[in-house]
């Protein structure tokens, strides 16, 4: 899917403050600290919540966007954590920027449901139906106790300001390409509070093969190879996968290096590429080709092409950058941890 | 026994106020004060206009809650301050992403967007501004 004159004019991310190490998940549960799947994880405070968190996110891309919110036409919101079952997040978040004439929906497809969001956005801007639009993936990631996704299982938004593009935009879409199959990788059924997921089977017939393809239909339509690119961002449930990914496909460590954050808050699901990407926004130089592809469960990938334009030298310090969210952080033992995810039954 | 407070209608008419940090400012004495309401608290005018606070401020003093009502137990122990705005209004509010030993009077501090309550396990989540300490 080609894409014309649609543009990211502003972008904003979100890391909550409190970090578990995973050596600490693995103390309870008897397992070799040595052998986990990242050094720590983010988790959401006992009042935040994937709604509260894509608001702090849209804040801070309103900030670098530089435009009122009275020209957004549409609020989308992904995630698979949202706090109600039945009343969405979308109408909220337009409650705290005062606009009502917009349409305003959450949407769910796993991991991949903010880039979903994203693409829906693109089409929405580049047919007229509306000037802007913000696209948002935001997660407060469910682990069962002891499970394997508890090591990783963490929580973060990003939010994207996009619009028809002009003189002051921060990066220009150049293509999308979507694959889906029907993948029973994971999946958490109605009234479940937990996800379950298929252990080995997440890898090879899931996320590999779906980015594979996602970026390889991409590359293929635009007849670019990865050396076009400067960075790269890969969904991240872990950091073995995305690293894997990127050479399977071609691509190097210094292209994946801004892009992978997983082993810094661990795996935000539907906002994990989103906020690779603001890293790479917040580090990278006006020209760069960024290749960003997701990966969520049931399953598909969506991928972009997008190119760094030199409204983002003025915009980039308008609002706090990723590793500012990333640097300030306080420990939590598992205790705690129990008690913020409501883990402690009262 | 849990009790909770059950007004979905009370929640939805101070929602703008709450999300927005949206007080009263008197046409009259020039006061102004969180959150919005149709008479000054100063002196009684009901004349009587909406403006958007400062999102900046100082805690001026604190309290911390460890018996905490049904909807708060979760959350014990928590903070509740009295901030000063960049612009001089005092308002009360709770105090997030701080633990209570290193709470401290004087802090800078800046609104945010949090969860305040829940009317019960299948009832609404009421949502407004809290302040955290601004990090250096």
């Amino acid at each position: 899917m080609k894409i014309k004159d649609v543009s990211i004019i502003g972008y904003g991310a979100y890391v909550p403050i409190f970090r578990i190490k995973d050596s600490e998940i693995a103390r309870v549960w008897g397992r070799d600290p040595k052998r986990v799947p990242v050094n720590e994880k983010s988790v959401p405070g006992y009042d935040e919540d994937s709604l509260t968190m894509a608001v702090e996110a849209t804040l801070n891309a309103l900030k670098r966007s530089n435009i009122s919110p009275d020209i957004i036409g549409a609020i989308l919101v992904g995630s698979e954590s949202p706090p109600y079952a039945v009343k969405p997040s979308a109408t909220v978040i337009a409650e705290v920027l005062g606009v009502s004439r917009i349409v305003a929906v959450d949407m769910e497809f796993a991991c991949r449901a903010g880039t979903t969001a994203m693409q829906n956005v693109i089409g929405m801007v580049g047919s007229g139906m509306i000037e802007a639009g913000i696209a948002i993936g935001t997660d407060t990631a469910q682990g069962r106790p002891g499970d394997e996704l508890e090591y990783t299982a963490a929580a973060g938004a990003a939010s994207y300001i996009i619009s028809k593009s002009g003189n002051d935009d921060i990066a220009r879409f150049e293509g999308s390409f979507s694959y889906v199959t029907d993948t029973p990788d994971f999946w958490r059924r109605e009234g479940e509070r937990f996800p379950r997921h298929g252990y080995r089977f997440t890898g090879e017939p899931a996320y590999f093969h779906h980015i594979y393809s996602a970026a390889k239909g991409l590359m293929d339509e635009l007849g670019l190879k990865p050396q076009d690119f400067a960075h790269v961002v890969f969904h991240q449930p872990n950091v073995k996968f995305p690293t894997r990914m990127a050479k399977q496909l071609g691509f190097n460590k210094e292209q994946l290096k801004y892009g992978l954050l997983s082993g810094y808050i661990g795996n935000t699901y539907a906002a994990a590429s989103l906020i690779g990407l603001a890293n790479v926004l917040d580090n990278a130089k006006v020209g760069d080709r960024i290749l960003v592809v997701s990966f969520g469960s049931g399953a598909g990938s969506d991928a972009f092409s997008i190119i760094v334009e030199d409204g983002i030298l003025s915009k980039r310090d308008l609002a706090p950058k990723v590793f500012d969210y990333i640097s300030r952080k306080k420990y939590i033992d598992y205790s705690i941890y129990s008690k913020f995810r409501r883990n402690i039954v009262m | 026994m849990n009790t909770f407070i059950n007004s979905v209608p009370r929640s939805w008419r101070e929602r703008k106020y709450k999300y927005r940090l949206i007080g009263g400012i008197c046409k009259k004495c020039n006061a102004t004060f969180y959150p919005y309401r149709g008479s000054c608290p100063y002196c009684g005018s009901d004349d009587i206009e909406e403006v958007n606070l400062p999102k900046k401020g100082r805690l001026i003093s604190y309290t911390i809650i460890y018996s905490p009502p049904s909807e708060f137990r979760l959350k014990q122990p928590y903070i509740v301050g009295l901030i000063e705005l960049e612009d001089g209004t005092r308002i009360i509010a709770q105090i997030t992403d701080v633990d209570v030993n290193e709470v401290k009077d004087g802090i800078e501090v800046e609104a945010v967007f949090r969860r305040y309550r829940e009317q019960g396990a299948d009832g609404i989540i009421e949502y407004g501004i809290k302040f955290r300490p601004i990090s250096d």
